[in-house]
C-alpha cells in the first residue's frame, strides 16, 4: 500500500479536538438536510397551512370563528410547527440510532466528549425548529392575504422566541429520543405528543381559558403553551389600543430556559448511559 | 514518538455490568507492543467485546486500569479517540452519506485538514478497491465491501492503534483472504492491531501473539507455536495398524513404545474409533518433541511387529485443540 495513513499534523490540545469534532459534526448533520430540503420544506409546512387554510381563512368566512382568530392562531401554529420539527430531527433518529443503527458510533468515536455529542444533536433539531417556523411567516401571509397581522415593533422578542422555543423542543426531543425504545415508537406518537399538542394553548390563548380554571392549571405544565403565550406577546397587535393579554412575559422565559436547561441536563445523562455502558 | 511504552497496556481489568452476577471481564492483564498484531480468541460471550470497549471508552471499567499508547482510558478519552480506530462486527457506515463522503467526514471529525482528507479518500478507496464505487449509496454494497469500507474509514485519521472486533466473521473465503492480506499489509508498515475472533485459523494465520479467552479470564497468552506446545498431542505421529492376529497388538505397542524420542504411546481405539475401522485394526498415537522423524522408525517397527501400516501421518495440532485441552470445551 502506499504510505496513505501516515499523518501529517496531530493536534493534541483537547479543547480545539472537541472543538472541531462539534464543527464537523453540525456541518454532516446540515449537509444532508440541504439534501433533503423539498422534504424537510413540505414536511415543515403542509401540517400549519392546512392549520391556517381551515381554522382562520375557511372558518372566519362562513361565520365559525371571530375575524381576529387569525392573528391569535398565527403565533400558535408557529410554536407547535417548530416543537414538533425541532422534536422530528432528534427524537427519530436518535430512538433508531441507540436501538439498533449505531450510525452515531463513528461521531462517539471522534475526540470529543460524549455529552457534545447530545449537544450538537440539540443544537441542530433547534435550527431544524427555527427554520420550519420561520418559513410560516411568508406562507402565511400568501394563505392569509388580508387577515394577515403580525405587529412589527417587537421583532427582537420574537426573534428570541421562536429561538427559545426550538431549543425547549429540541431538548424535549432529545429526552424522548434518549428514553424511548424503538419498539414503543408508536406508543410515544400517542402517549407524549398528543398531550402536549391538545394541552399547548396551540389554538386558543391562555388568558381566555380563566372561565375552566383547572385546564388553565394544566396548560401550564406544557412548555409549548410558553412558546405559543410568548409568540402571542411578540405577534399579536392590539385591539383598538388593547394589548392581548398574555401569559407574563418573564415567566415565558423563565420557562422556556428551564425547559431546555433541565432537558439538556436529563437528556445528556441519558444519552450518556445508553452509549456508555 | 520517541516512548518506550507499550501500544496496549491492559492491569487487572474487570468489568461487571450492572444487574450481572458475573463478571464479563474478571482481572485480565495483557500488553500489546507497538507494531503487533495481538488477537483474543474465545467463544461467543468470552468477555472479548467487553475487553475491546474498554479500550475504545465505551465500556467503563469497573476496577483495573487500561492505557493506549501511555494514554490512561478513564481519564483521557478524547486524546484515546484521537489514537484509535474501530472496525466493528456488524456495519454502523453512515448511511445519510455517500460512500466517498463517509470517509472525508471522518476524517473532519478528528481534525484531518480538509486536502489532505480529500486525497487520502481516494487513495484509500483505491487501495481498498472500492475506487469505482465511491459515490454509491453505502445501502449498494456487499458485506465485504461494507467490511472494507469501515477499514478505510477507520484508517482516515491515521490511528495508532486499530480495534478489528470479528473482522472477517459472515464474510465469504475469498473477501476473507483479501481482508487478511490488507490486514497484514497494514501492519507491515507499522499499524498495531487488535483483533477478536471466535476462528482460530484467523488467529493462526494473522496474529504474533494471541490471548486465549474464557469466561472473561485470559487462560493463555503467547505465540501460536507456543500455545501448541501446551498440549501433549502437540506434536504427534498417528498410525493406523492392521492386526493379523490378537497379539501381534502387544508386540506393535512394544515395538512403537522402545523407539528413540518417544515419550508416550496412546491407543486410540477406545475413544472415537473412525467410522471405516474394521475390526482388528487399531490407531496409536506417538508423542515426541520431533514427530516428523519418526515416521521412518515408526513403520518399520510396525512392520516387524508383524502389524500392516494402513495409515500414518503426522499430527498437525491447531488452537482449538489447544482451546480444547484448556477448557474441555469447543470454541463454537
Amino acid at each position: 500500500m502506499t504510505p496513505s495513513i501516515e499523518h501529517s499534523v496531530r493536534h493534541t490540545n483537547r479543547l480545539w479536538l472537541a472543538t472541531n469534532a462539534f464543527g464537523a459534526t453540525l456541518r454532516r448533520d446540515l449537509a444532508v438536510t440541504r439534501r433533503e430540503l423539498p422534504q424537510f420544506l413540505i414536511q415543515a409546512l403542509i401540517q400549519p397551512m392546512f392549520f391556517l387554510l381551515i381554522f382562520c381563512k375557511i372558518m372566519p368566512s362562513i361565520g365559525l370563528t371571530a375575524g381576529n382568530f387569525a392573528s391569535l392562531m398565527l403565533p400558535g401554529i408557529i410554536g407547535l410547527t417548530e416543537l414538533m420539527a425541532a422534536i422530528q430531527g432528534i427524537t427519530l433518529p436518535l430512538v433508531l440510532d441507540l436501538g439498533f443503527a449505531r450510525e452515531i458510533d463513528d461521531r462517539l468515536l471522534a475526540p470529543q466528549p460524549v455529552w457534545l455529542v447530545a449537544a450538537e444533536k440539540m443544537l441542530f433539531a433547534a435550527m431544524r425548529g427555527v427554520a420550519a417556523g420561520a418559513v410560516i411567516f411568508p406562507a402565511a401571509w400568501l394563505v392569509l392575504g388580508s387577515r394577515y397581522a403580525v405587529r412589527g415593533d417587537r421583532i427582537g422578542i420574537l426573534i428570541g422566541m421562536i429561538v427559545l422555543a426550538a431549543f425547549a423542543g429540541s431538548g424535549i426531543g432529545l429526552v424522548i429520543g434518549t428514553v424511548v425504545k424503538p419498539e414503543q415508537i408508536s406508543l410515544m406518537f400517542s402517549i407524549i405528543l398528543t398531550p402536549l399538542l391538545f394541552l399547548g394553548c396551540t389554538y386558543y390563548p391562555w388568558g381566555a381559558l380563566h372561565t375552566v380554571r383547572w385546564f388553565q392549571v394544566l396548560t401550564l405544565f406544557n412548555p409549548l403553551t410558553y412558546a405559543a403565550e410568548g409568540l402571542r406577546y411578540a405577534m399579536v397587535p392590539p385591539v383598538n389600543g388593547r394589548e392581548l393579554p398574555t401569559l407574563p412575559v418573564q415567566w415565558v422565559l423563565l420557562a422556556l430556559v428551564a425547559t431546555t436547561a433541565l432537558c439538556f441536563g436529563f437528556g445528556a445523562r441519558t444519552f450518556r448511559s445508553r452509549v456508555v455502558s | 514518538m520517541t516512548t518506550n511504552h507499550a501500544a496496549i497496556e491492559v492491569r487487572d481489568l474487570v468489568k461487571r455490568y450492572a444487574k450481572a452476577n458475573v463478571n464479563a471481564v474478571d482481572g485480565v492483564t495483557f500488553s500489546v507492543r507497538p507494531g503487533e498484531i495481538f488477537g483474543l480468541l474465545g467463544p461467543n460471550g468470552a468477555g472479548k467485546t467487553t475487553t475491546i470497549g474498554v479500550l475504545i471508552t465505551s465500556v467503563l471499567p469497573t476496577s483495573g486500569a487500561a492505557a493506549i499508547m501511555g494514554l490512561d482510558v478513564a481519564s483521557d478519552p478524547i486524546g484515546i479517540k484521537q489514537r484509535i480506530a474501530v472496525v466493528p462486527q456488524q456495519s454502523n457506515l453512515d448511511r445519510s452519506l455517500r460512500v466517498r463522503e463517509i470517509l472525508t467526514f471522518h476524517a473532519a471529525y478528528h481534525g484531518v485538514p480538509h486536502r489532505e482528507r480529500e486525497q487520502r479518500a481516494d487513495a484509500l478507496l483505491d487501495e481498498l478497491g472500492l475506487g469505482d464505487r465511491k459515490n454509491d449509496k453505502v445501502a449498494r454494497y456487499s458485506g465485504g465491501m461494507s467490511q472494507r469500507l469501515m477499514i478505510a474509514r477507520a484508517l482516515m485519521h491515521a490511528p495508532d492503534v486499530l480495534f478489528l472486533d470479528e473482522p472477517t466473521n459472515n464474510l465469504d473465503p475469498q473477501s476473507r483472504l483479501f481482508l487478511w492480506d490488507r490486514i497484514r499489509a497494514l501492519n507491515a508498515q507499522g499499524l498495531t492491531i487488535l483483533l477478536t475472533t471466535h476462528d482460530m485459523r484467523e488467529a493462526d494465520q494473522l496474529c504474533g501473539r494471541i490471548a486465549i479467552m474464557d469466561k472473561g479470564r485470559i487462560l493463555v497468552n503467547d505465540t501460536s507455536t507456543e500455545l501448541k506446545k501446551l498440549i501433549p498431542g502437540g506434536n504427534a505421529v498417528e498410525v493406523r495398524v492392521g492386526l493379523p492376529a490378537p497379539e501381534t497388538g502387544g508386540h506393535v505397542l512394544e515395538g512403537l513404545r522402545g523407539l528413540e524420542g518417544v515419550s508416550k504411546v496412546d491407543e486410540l481405539d477406545a475413544g472415537a474409533p473412525a467410522a471405516n475401522d474394521e475390526a482388528g485394526v487399531v490407531t496409536y498415537r506417538l508423542y515426541a518433541q520431533n514427530a516428523p522423524a519418526l515416521v521412518g522408525p515408526a513403520t518399520q517397527a510396525v512392520l516387524v511387529a508383524g502389524g500392516q501400516v494402513r495409515d500414518l501421518h503426522v499430527k498437525q495440532p491447531s488452537l482449538e485443540d489447544v482451546f480444547i485441552y484448556l477448557t474441555g470445551r469447543h470454541l463454537r
